[in-house]
């Protein structure tokens, strides 16, 4: 037997007898996917308010320690008394 | 607006009603093989198809015009892989069910068998769904066909003594 014949062969095998589809399947289904996709919401609105929390806290605390701004010097002396 | 949401949900639900009615049969006879269960007691096929509508119900709204076929045959595909993993410990101890000729096949041979010949997905696309080279495909379904084609008789095969000449 040559490769057609021989997967033509394996095809038919695979293609007797088809199982009955359970008539509840279709509800089942919407079920299990309305609550994958509420699920999803969720993850994607708590993934959008933590990025939100983090972005304020990082501007009040920019507002507040000034990083940018240069540290006074602390080896010189303050110059005194002339 | 949601009125909108409202008919947008309806239109959403008769479509995937169509489009469950269309498939359902083709997808849990391709489950079946899978899994390699009898016909009328197919727990773990139904499982799997189950799960695998359910994403695509999920991600109904986000297909942007492929197929729902292809991507409902996918989380199958995967799902299976991934539920073999788990359940065998390796992807290549076969399943001992001697009733069925599919049993005799590694999970791994079946997955590629159904998918490359029931369902006539391309060498290359299997491929790249199983993170495999194109090569080992081609070699794993020569091989599932071989043993489908020409069972094994017995536990072991007795060499053929041959006579110089």
């Amino acid at each position: 037997m040559n490769l057609p014949e021989r997967e033509a062969a394996v095809r038919r095998m695979l293609e007797q007898a088809p199982p009955p589809v359970p008539p509840d399947l279709y509800a089942d289904v919407v079920r299990r996917g309305g609550r994958m996709l509420r699920r999803w919401t969720a993850a994607r609105r708590l993934m959008w308010l933590v990025l939100f929390a983090a972005a304020v806290a990082f501007i009040v605390w920019a507002s507040i320690a000034r990083p940018w701004v240069e540290p006074p010097s602390e080896t010189t002396p303050p110059l005194t008394g002339w | 607006m949601r009125e909108r949401q409202a008919s947008q949900g309806a239109r959403r639900a008769r479509e995937f009603e169509a489009f469950v009615a269309g498939a359902a049969g083709r997808l849990l006879h391709a489950a079946t093989l899978l899994t390699a269960e009898p016909r009328d007691a197919n727990p773990r096929a139904r499982r799997l198809l189950t799960l695998a509508l359910a994403h695509t119900y999920a991600s109904w709204d986000r297909l942007r015009g492929e197929d729902p076929y292809d991507r409902a045959r996918q989380q199958l595909a995967v799902r299976f892989a991934r539920s073999a993993w788990h359940q065998y410990g390796s992807f290549g101890r076969p399943r001992p069910s001697p009733d069925n000729v599919l049993a005799r096949l590694t999970p791994q041979e079946r997955l590629i068998l159904v998918l490359r010949l029931y369902e006539g997905v391309a060498e290359e696309q299997t491929a790249a769904l199983l993170g495999l080279p194109t090569e080992r495909v081609h070699t794993i379904c020569a091989r599932a066909m071989a043993t489908l084609l020409h069972p094994p008789r017995g536990p072991a095969p007795t060499r053929v003594e041959v006579a110089p000449s």
